[in-house]
């Protein structure tokens, strides 16, 4: 069907629906930052239920967050920021048509985050191990965090066990996907696909990344953080 | 509301019906029109919520002087016990013009304790006790439905409550095979399991001093004061950890798994009755000594 | 408006690819919109059989015709497949893609693919939610609250939350493509303002399912995980609280509720004012109370818990904040009752729904006005007050809207017209057999019985009967649609580009149109509803 009276030259990578790439780039982008306020939201009821929990059983949840590696946790907390930042430079790369640099800092980037699925499957070991890890051999003993005295609720404990792998869990596989998608645009970004005209999806993995960075600086707190002395 | 809205609707159908010349008249709107057919359902509405509210909170706010009646429901039946011990299932009798509070949990899953004729309902759930109240002013016989699905028998977890003149309550009292006040029922338990070791009212024991407590406003050791309810009771039995009393050591045993929902409503009426023999409650308790 | 002779071989999206590939793989929006309403129709004949099954049993107050297991599976698929895979859905899958793009003069959505996605993820949550439904289905209700569902039912809870959960994802994705389709693709000169209220309900439908769906997408995890690993999360018995279950689902459940309505109420804007042949009657006033509606609609989500376990003081704001939520949907209906105000009005099929919608929302709504009251509400909630109520907002309200829908854009949807005899006859049928099924139950439900009663006290046996007799002329009501609208496209009158000689910018392009819309981009120096300068009919079209 004819088009728009001008034919404007462009690229493959403009869609026929669209009037020129300004406005299929801004509707991509338009539609990641509203995928990811929906992400928000999905998030947002997990952590609602963990916070109805932890202000209901603070001194059971300081008592099991305890049992947890604080030294791991910082370590992947900057582990994660450094890949943003190099998803940063991945995109600014791409923006200036530095083909290497693009592809360096994807891989880094899913290798920061294949480092962080790492240690966090370290950290789950050694969770089973402790038997920590809810279900039918979870088992606890801790005091509550300043009341040596006061021994931990063992359901109220087993409760944040439950959160913690929930959102840690709900996390990783967000993370997951998203080492998924780096992947897949790095072979793109070998193969050339990226230009500074058209560096989209680059863009947009960049968003989905650093917000997944950014539910993990809420968890690592809330979680590994309470009552601390 | 709707009558003029219905009406108007059909009026403008039939007046303004197509016919041959006629012309629609194109109106844009009408700003001061909006403001006030939004201002005036508004106020409406503002009427109506403030009735309805009112009507609400004198049902949750049951009078004092209350005579009461333990409820635990299960799948798929109600019972119920009488301070006086009188137990029942799937029936309810309760004298006529007396204010009656039911104290309500649940077995297993969420229940509903619906009168229709009394316009009383409440949810029962599991863990917690939840209360409905209602003064009965016609002596019958009226139906009593669960109201929140719970599984096969919902539609068969039914009963009657029946209003009785109150010489008639009184013979239907003293008929049953009531094995002594719920409160004494509550007593032989407190002692049976161990609670009057550390619960003593002579001497300062390892747990704190019962008498006089219900309904009081107790200090725990975070810090927080709370009302020592039905709620907190029950729970300082099943999970005693979650609130400790200021000035004790959290050493008392666990009964959760221990003690099932009848025998934990004995024993919250025991520690009612343990309140000064002329205090609150006007509770028809055999024997309220004190230990 | 010149009306184009059509000749059989006028390339339209209908005609421009033959084979199930070019279906199955297509990006049109307008196809998608085909294949949703093939699917959709669907589920709605399996939620309606089972609707039909239930009302059967209730014909006799003993529980004679199933056994009560049975039963309480046959509601809550009732509620299951009408809620998510019908009610949800229907008008922004079906008329919404369809429309969306050609009324702001788009050549489609933003993301056709995910537009395709959208469905694909329907069919996958459809084919679980009917294999969960063949292996034995699920018993708690739609609202499957805890802990009966996480901890003492044995039926497939998983299947069916998993089905919820993509169906889930389709919604929040077709969401997403109208959002950005809304503000990124409108043609040259179409402003906000210049956008049939038809958009502005789609865009307000798509903010809370963005916003909405997500959260009961993870309350469906939480209770997955809970029965899959025996955890505590809703159990009271390990510390934790079922009323969190029921916030967390309600949160969303409710504005689920606007995710339904807004859009039929969209559509009923169209048809107002083509069939007064006015401009609507308050445009500002009317696209802002769908933005109200969407707003406020998140904040009364507690009015399903009144007798739950609340406390006195949350009740309070809640019912509150419900007459709130009350005043917008009150504003529109002034307003169309306006626009007929000197209107020059026929009574077309689309028409005489419109009025079905006016009166039957009208009433549903003023019957939640009686639920947000808290002393009537003690009384009424779950009973089948409640049910009256939200049928008729659902099929009073959303399926009147959607059925006048389907009708006023059939013509450009498939190039036919529908016989408008059989249409009017339909509208009627449907109209009284909805009254005779619902009103029945208002009274029942102020007369105690309650809801999810699969055998009930004798005295309640009349009302009952009314009911299911007009099931089942509701029943017949929506089966000659189907059959007539069927018929039509091979039978029917072939459709000018605006029949209807309504204004928007759909009846500019050909019925139906061609794959990408419009021959030429349209530039827009019109208002909406602009019928002062769009001729007049003599006679209405009829088929």
């Amino acid at each position: 069907m004819a088009d728009s009276p001008v034919a404007v030259a462009h690229g493959p990578e403009l869609r026929h629906h669209f009037a020129d790439v300004e406005q299929q780039r801004d509707a991509a982008s338009l539609g990641m930052w509203l995928f990811l306020v929906t992400e928000i939201m999905f998030f947002g009821g997990m952590f609602c239920a963990y916070l109805v929990y932890r202000y209901w059983y603070f001194g059971d949840f300081g008592a099991a967050s305890k049992t947890l590696d604080i030294r791991l946790g910082a370590t992947n907390t900057a582990v994660l920021i450094c890949s943003s930042l190099t998803v940063v430079l991945a995109v600014w790369a791409a923006q200036n048509g530095k083909r290497k640099m693009l592809i360096t800092n994807l891989v880094l980037t899913i290798v920061l985050g294949l480092t962080f699925l790492g240690i966090k499957a370290v950290e789950y070991a050694e969770k089973f191990e402790k038997h920590h890890v809810p279900g039918a051999t979870f088992h606890f003993e801790g005091t509550v965090p300043g009341h040596p005295d006061l021994p931990a609720n063992a359901n109220h404990a087993e409760m944040f066990f439950s959160l913690y792998f929930a959102l840690t869990g709900l996390h990783a596989l967000h993370m997951i996907i998203g080492i998924g998608l780096f992947s897949v645009l790095t072979v793109l970004a070998w193969k050339g696909h990226y230009t500074p005209r058209y560096y989209t999806p680059i863009e947009n993995a960049g968003l989905y990344w650093h917000f997944v960075d950014i539910v993990w600086i809420y968890l690592f707190p809330l979680l590994y953080l309470i009552d601390r002395h | 509301m709707s009558s003029l809205i219905f009406t108007l609707i059909l009026v403008f159908a039939a007046k303004y019906r197509k016919r041959h010349g006629h012309q629609a008249e194109q109106i844009e709107g009408s700003t001061p029109l909006e403001i006030v057919w939004s201002v005036i359902p508004l106020c409406v509405f503002i009427v109506i919520f403030v009735w309805g509210a009112v009507i609400y909170f004198h049902e949750r706010t049951p009078p004092r002087g209350a005579a009461e009646v333990y409820v635990v429901a299960k799948q798929w039946m109600w019972k119920l016990q009488h301070q006086e011990g009188q137990r029942e299932i799937n029936e309810l009798h309760v004298p006529v013009g007396r204010d009656v509070k039911l104290i309500m949990t649940s077995q297993d899953v969420i229940h509903s304790f619906f009168v229709p004729a009394f316009r009383i309902k409440q949810d029962v759930l599991p863990g917690r006790y939840t209360t409905v109240w209602f003064r009965a002013t016609k002596p019958g016989v009226y139906h009593l439905f669960c109201a929140e699905y719970c599984g096969t028998q919902h539609s068969g977890m039914i009963g009657w409550v029946t209003v009785m003149e109150p010489a008639q309550y009184q013979a239907w009292l003293s008929g049953g095979g009531a094995t002594g006040s719920l409160a004494s029922t509550g007593q032989a338990i407190f002692e049976q399991l161990g609670c009057s070791t550390c619960h003593r009212s002579d001497v300062q024991g390892r747990g704190p001093n019962l008498v006089g407590l219900f309904g009081k406003k107790v200090q725990l050791e975070d810090g927080r004061m709370v009302t020592a309810d039905e709620n907190y009771v029950r729970e300082s039995i099943l999970v005693p950890g979650a609130k400790v009393v200021s000035g004790f050591k959290p050493i008392m045993p666990v009964f959760q798994g221990l003690v099932s929902e009848d025998q934990l409503a004995a024993l919250v009426e025991y520690v009612k009755s343990l309140n000064a023999p002329a205090g609150a409650g006007g509770t028809k308790v055999q024997e309220s000594k004190v230990h | 408006m010149a009306t184009a002779v059509i000749t059989p071989e006028r390339e339209n999206y209908l005609n421009q690819e033959y084979g199930i590939k070019s279906w199955l793989l297509t990006t049109d929006h307008k196809r998608i919109a085909l294949l949703y309403l093939l699917s959709i129709t669907f589920f709605f004949f399996i939620g309606g059989f089972f609707a039909l099954l239930i009302r059967l049993e209730l014909l006799t107050p003993a529980g004679d015709l199933v056994h009560a297991d049975t039963y309480n599976k046959l509601f809550t698929m009732h509620g299951m497949v009408m809620v998510f895979f019908f009610l949800i859905p229907v008008v922004p899958a079906v008329l919404g893609n369809f429309l969306v793009p050609i009324m702001i003069g788009a050549k489609d959505l933003a993301f056709p693919r995910i537009n395709l996605l959208s469905w694909y993820l329907y069919m996958i949550g459809g084919a679980l939610i009917l294999h969960c439904m063949l292996t034995g289905g699920v018993d708690t209700g739609w609202t499957f609250y805890t802990p009966f569902s996480t901890a003492f039912t044995n039926t497939k809870i998983i299947e069916a939350g998993l089905a919820a959960f993509v169906a889930g994802f389709s919604s929040i994705f077709t969401g997403l493509n109208f959002i950005v389709t809304i503000h990124r693709m409108r043609a040259p000169g179409m402003t906000w303002s210049r956008q049939p209220l038809f958009i502005w309900a789609m865009y307000a439908t798509s903010v809370i399912m963005i916003l909405g769906t997500p959260v009961v997408a993870v309350t469906i995890v939480l209770v997955a995980v809970e029965r899959l690993f025996h955890l505590g999360i809703f159990d009271p018995n390990l510390g934790g609280d079922p009323l969190l279950f029921q916030h967390l689902f309600w949160f969303y459940s409710h504005p689920a509720v606007y995710i339904m309505i807004l859009p039929s109420m969209g559509v009923i804007n169209e048809i107002i004012t083509c069939f007064s042949r006015k401009r609507i009657f308050g445009y500002n006033f009317v696209a802002m109370s769908s933005i109200g509606i969407a707003v406020l609609g998140f904040l009364v989500w507690a009015h399903h818990m009144f007798v739950a376990g609340i406390s006195l003081y949350s009740a309070l704001v809640f019912s509150a904040l419900s007459y709130l939520v009350a005043v917008p949907s009150a504003i529109k209906v002034f307003n169309w009752t306006a626009t007929m105000f000197k209107g020059n009005i026929s009574f077309t099929t689309p028409m005489l729904y419109a009025f079905g919608f006016l009166g039957l929302f009208t009433m549903g709504g003023l019957t939640g006005l009686f639920l947000a009251a808290l002393g009537v509400d003690v009384h009424v909630t779950d009973t089948y007050f409640v049910v009256a109520h939200f049928h008729y907002i659902m099929v009073g309200g959303v399926l009147m809207g959607y059925l006048g829908g389907i009708h006023f854009w059939w013509p450009k949807i498939s190039g036919r017209m529908y016989p408008e005899a059989w249409g009017r006859l339909s509208a009627l049928i449907i109209f009284i057999g909805f009254n005779l099924t619902f009103f029945p139950q208002f009274i029942l439900g102020y007369m105690g019985m309650p809801r999810r009663y699969w055998q009930y006290p004798a005295e309640f046996q009349v009302l009952n009967v009314l009911s299911t007799a007009g099931s089942t002329v509701l029943g017949v009501g929506y089966l000659l649609p189907m059959v007539y609208l069927l018929w039509s496209m091979r039978y029917g009158k072939p459709a000018t580009d605006n029949p209807w000689n309504a204004a928007g910018l759909e009846w500019k392009t050909s019925s139906p149109p061609p794959t990408f819309n419009f021959d030429q981009t349209p530039v827009v120096d019109f208002e909406a509803y602009d019928y002062e300068h769009i001729k007049e009919a003599e006679e209405v079209p009829v088929g």
